[in-house]
């Protein structure tokens, strides 16, 4: 039955930072022709993109608490979204800043380059709105042809384009099983809106076990697993970030994390909570490979974007055992977790970006002759390693609280043991920062990196120490999706 | 047999030979005619769901698919391009540079 009401008014305000977003990546593309092959030392292209993020973030503002569905249940803003709306643009607009003097020294400096990673914002933001599985599968495609092409973006790179290959046959991979999942609950169901499954499963019991939709969920969640990197299905994330640009790889590993996160966290909480009972069990055990896995294989790197990227699989391990607890306040907790993470992890790829070298002998000594890049790097590492005041102890403290309240007793114990080992990897890199001789390197950071590691520092230290505001937002957010 | 469940092992089975011919294939232009036959079997199941729920939504989800298919078509075949000229080959065992 076609609502001819909603069509004449589709409610496009639900979507407009988005739509704000596209606009300006195409103004990005079309500028990035005229001042494509001058020599520049300024990325225009760079101030562009970031006009566009600062559009969009004040169109977003006015959207603050409203609760409206629109096209037809596809797409909806509530607070859950518009966090992660917030969250996306600030991931964005961190690396766009970080990228500003990366792509200008390294001949990267394209429209190109910019324009994608609005694309990849947009769909990212529309992942974390959708409320259907259609618009889910879209918006993760948008997301990830958008990051398969910056991934690859050194094209003269072999690692660049292996990695950018790694990743593509990977995900196209992932989003088949995705997409099979599905195709298998719709068969189920009938249907690919969130709350009309939930409906159904309510509403028949009996077909609850039904092994179409069981194996559909299956299929579903091992897609999302795939795109968060989670042992087994890691293989591509350390080979990706360490052969992208370095301010893509923080890209990726916070923000297709986070979008992933999102719809994961929204599709299982909306749609599939009666079956919380049975996954609990297979997404904890999922936990515990994941952290000790990208624990132990990162005390291994010597390269220090690697090293990040299985840190990042360790942090993914975490944020499973919220899922795990699934209560209230452990799902906030994955939320608050990704925010603080995004700010420490992009934060630590800008620096490796401004340094150009990603290895442990060639960082050594970097922290005494650029003191200020020293003491970025060491409110990152101690932040990830979860020393307070910094965000990464507060983030962890909650996630692993929530643990301890819904009684996963062996499973925070498990956690906080990696959480321990970590802090030998992120220490290592300070210790090759001051402790391992004189520095060679002549480095020439200007004024866009230094804005771009302050707001991320500022952004790890206020979360650190006044997160309540955005805790008890965050748990009325997720209480209106439960 | 009923006919749906015809349709779900068949679109099962394609999909297993995707996924199969994915974890097999050396050659990266196959290995992504397998990731495509893995869509395409979503795409039957959805389009045979659709018939007999008699529900439009799987359809739709189709020619969504397809337009997507067609994006990352573009992309992947560009990265091929990108790994011949750098190494000259398009096998994917030859991506040995990045490992551990």
């Amino acid at each position: 039955m076609i609502d001819f009401k909603t069509l004449a008014d589709p409610k496009l305000i639900v979507i407009l930072p988005e739509i704000v977003l596209t606009i300006f990546a195409m103004v990005v593309l079309i500028a990035g022709v005229f001042s494509e092959g001058k020599e520049t030392k300024y990325s225009s292209n760079g101030y562009i993109a970031i006009i566009g993020i600062i559009f969009s973030f004040l169109v977003l503002i006015p959207l603050y608490g409203k609760d409206i569905s629109a096209f037809n249940h596809m797409v909806v803003l509530d607070g859950y979204a518009f966090f992660f709306k917030v969250v996306t643009l600030i991931i964005a607009g961190l690396t766009i800043i970080s990228s500003m003097n990366y792509t200008v020294k390294n001949g990267l400096e394209l429209g190109e380059y910019y324009a994608l990673i609005l694309f990849a914002a947009v769909g990212m933001m529309l992942m974390a709105s959708s409320t259907n599985l259609i618009m889910i599968f879209i918006a993760l495609e948008m997301m990830s042809v958008s990051i398969y092409c910056l991934a690859a973006f050194k094209r003269k790179d072999d690692k660049s384009v292996e990695g950018a290959i790694k990743y593509f046959i990977l995900g196209a991979f992932s989003a088949a099983f995705l997409l099979f999942g599905m195709a298998l609950v719709y068969g189920g169901t009938g249907t690919f809106d969130l709350k009309e499954i939930f409906n159904y499963i309510k509403i028949y019991p009996e077909y609850r076990y039904n092994p179409m939709l069981i194996g559909g969920i299956a299929l579903i969640a091992t897609g999302f697993l795939f795109k968060i990197s989670t042992v087994p299905f890691h293989m591509w994330t350390p080979d990706v970030y360490q052969g992208a640009p370095s301010p893509i790889s923080g890209f990726m590993a916070t923000g297709v994390k986070a979008a992933a996160f999102a719809a994961f966290l929204r599709v299982f909480i909306t749609s599939f909570n009666f079956y919380h009972s049975d996954y609990a069990g297979i997404i904890a055990f999922f936990a515990v490979i994941t952290m000790f896995g990208g624990n132990l294989i990162a005390l291994a790197q010597t390269n220090i974007k690697r090293m990040l990227a299985y840190s990042s699989i360790a942090h993914a391990g975490y944020m499973l055992v919220g899922i795990v607890a699934s209560t209230q306040i452990s799902n906030s907790a994955i939320l608050f977790y990704l925010l603080g993470y995004a700010f420490m992890n992009i934060g630590a790829f800008s620096v490796l970006a401004t340094i150009g070298k990603n290895s442990l002998e060639d960082v050594k000594g970097v922290g005494l002759k650029y003191p200020f890049l020293g003491i970025a790097m060491c409110v990152f590492m101690f932040s990830m390693a979860g020393v307070p005041p910094a965000v990464g102890f507060l983030g962890k403290f909650y996630l692993f609280s929530a643990a301890i309240n819904a009684k996963l007793y062996g499973l925070t114990i498990l956690a906080v043991i990696n959480s321990a080992i970590s802090a030998y990897y992120y220490l290592r890199v300070l210790v090759y920062f001051y402790f391992k001789g004189e520095s060679n390197l002549s480095l020439n950071y200007n004024m866009s990196n230094v804005f771009g590691l302050s707001l991320a520092i500022a952004g790890v230290l206020y979360l650190g120490i006044l997160p309540s505001s955005v805790i008890s937002y965050l748990q009325q957010s997720i209480m209106h999706l439960m | 047999m009923h006919s749906h469940v015809v349709v779900l092992f068949l679109s099962a089975f394609l999909f297993s030979i995707g996924a199969i011919g994915v974890l097999v294939r050396k050659n990266a232009i196959i290995v992504f005619m397998c990731i495509e036959l893995m869509f395409n079997a979503a795409n039957l199941a959805l389009v045979g769901y659709s018939h007999f729920l008699k529900s439009i939504d799987g359809v739709m989800l189709v020619l969504f698919v397809l337009a997507v298919a067609a994006a990352e078509a573009g992309v992947g075949l560009a990265l091929f391009v990108l790994l011949f000229r750098n190494k000259g080959t398009i096998d994917v065992d030859k991506l040995n540079i990045l490992k551990w």
